[in-house]
């Protein structure tokens, strides 16, 4: 089951976990202990702002800039499947 | 052409300070001066990295032992890939693993054979258990993740309570908890390794309640006892499809035990490129995706959750490598696992663990 990350969840990139550019596969990746997740352009978007600082809200705010139509809802849906998958942590 | 690789296994040498039992090293370890030079193995991560991936594991034996590992380290993390150490920690000095770290070691996983000193210096067969909680304070001190890996078998499951108390106590962020897989040196041993039903009846709650109480701290990941079960594991996530392991030597294999299938034609990294052995060549396609596969697996639904089960299980008890995994209650050949199961579960006499070492 999928937790629920409220909209004023801070989210951050867990202890251990790297994010880079993979050239071979033309993608943003997340390295981590147990494997490592190709993104699609939106969720590296997201990935990119857990820093730890902004609240998932600011994250769709940021990001309603970018891409029409984000929801926070969305954003709090992604966020909950990268923690469930030890990626990301949040606080509050 | 077969999807690139995520990880690279990298079996740097197959000497090692410890014994156990269960290694999951092949019983014809491979010697020292067969093992690949430091600009071999830089050559082997630069191919990996090529081909796709993005995962390098350090391992062995024990990797400690090659005096080149924090150049090999820096060379794994100089081509963005997440550099993981697997170590008994036999030999991590404080200062051992600060070089590592400034090297670039992401993640560092642990061995612990047993909740308690005894137990655990018995199985591994030297006194490694007070290096292994020393190392543990090192790595935490470091600000490295760490995960600690445990086989489980009927010597030490009973402690499962204070195997998952020492590896929180350690500061681990995952722990491991593997029932010991039958190749190689655990199939020699298995008489003495199999646990009982009733071990895995108490052990099997103990963990999930201990998953539910450290969720979000500590993860613990809970391999089965596949002899015991009604469905094979899947092995590898299908063969020649997410990882491919280089031995000591340079040997390339679609998994780390697959010198088991004696069938098999392994390649060398001395001879032909990773690109070339990972697509092309005959042992990483012998099994790949569906083709290759008979009934029961060829029909059914659960091909696509287990992959047909293990290969090296296959051809081990029932000496075709093609056949379904023979632990499938589906397979024709899982009497075969049965009668293994009534006859080593509880033996009249419990032969002596042959201990791991060089012939």
């Amino acid at each position: 089951m999928t937790s629920v990350v409220a909209l004023d969840a801070v989210p951050r990139i867990r202890r251990g976990v790297k994010c880079t550019y993979d050239q071979i596969r033309e993608a943003h990746v997340v390295l981590f202990p147990e494997g490592v997740l190709v993104l699609n352009e939106t969720a590296a978007s997201v990935v990119s702002l857990c820093d730890g600082v902004r609240s998932v809200g600011d994250i769709a705010l940021a990001l309603g800039d970018v891409y029409a139509g984000v929801q926070p809802e969305d954003i709090a849906e992604l966020v909950a499947r990268l923690v469930e998958r030890r990626v990301v942590d949040v606080d509050g | 052409m077969a999807e690139a690789p995520f990880g690279l296994l990298a079996e740097l040498t197959h000497r090692c300070p410890l014994q156990c039992g269960y290694c999951s090293n092949p019983v014809e370890l491979v010697r020292r001066n067969a093992e690949l030079d430091t600009e071999s193995w830089r050559r082997v991560f630069d191919q990996a990295r090529s081909l796709g991936a993005l995962q390098v594991h350090l391992s062995g034996g024990e990797p400690l032992l090659r005096p080149d590992l924090p150049e090999l380290v820096a060379h794994a993390n100089s081509l963005g890939c997440y550099v993981n150490l697997v170590t008994s920690g036999v030999g991590l000095s404080r200062e051992r693993l600060r070089e590592l770290a400034s090297r670039g070691v992401d993640h560092v996983q642990l061995s612990l054979q047993d909740a308690t000193k005894a137990g655990n210096d018995r199985i591994a067969g030297i006194k490694a258990f007070d290096r292994k909680v020393e190392a543990a304070a090192y790595i935490r001190e470091e600000g490295l993740p760490l995960t600690v890996n445990t086989v489980l078998h009927r010597q030490n499951l009973d402690n499962i309570a204070g195997i998952i108390a020492m590896a929180e106590e350690m500061g681990a962020e995952r722990l491991e908890l593997a029932n010991t897989q039958y190749y190689g040196w655990a199939l020699r041993n298995r008489a003495v390794l199999l646990p009982t039903r009733e071990q895995l009846a108490v052990a099997d709650p103990i963990v999930a309640a201990a998953q539910e109480r450290l969720r979000g701290r500590m993860e613990i990941v809970y391999v089965i006892a596949d002899y015991h079960e009604a469905h094979p594991k899947p092995c590898m996530y299908g063969w020649g499809a997410r990882q491919l392991t280089v031995a000591p030597d340079g040997d390339v294999l679609p998994c780390p035990a697959a010198t088991v299938i004696s069938s098999l034609q392994i390649e060398n990294v001395r001879d032909s490129s990773l690109h070339d052995i990972w697509h092309n060549s005959p042992s990483f396609n012998a099994f790949r995706g569906y083709e290759w596969m008979k009934d029961p697996c060829r029909s059914c639904p659960r091909k696509e959750i287990d992959f047909g089960g293990c290969r090296c299980q296959a051809f081990q008890l029932t000496g075709d490598a093609a056949n379904t995994d023979p632990v499938c209650s589906l397979s024709p050949d899982r009497s075969t696992v049965d009668l293994i199961l009534a006859k080593e579960m509880a033996p009249s006499e419990v032969p002596a663990m042959a201990m791991r070492k060089m012939s």
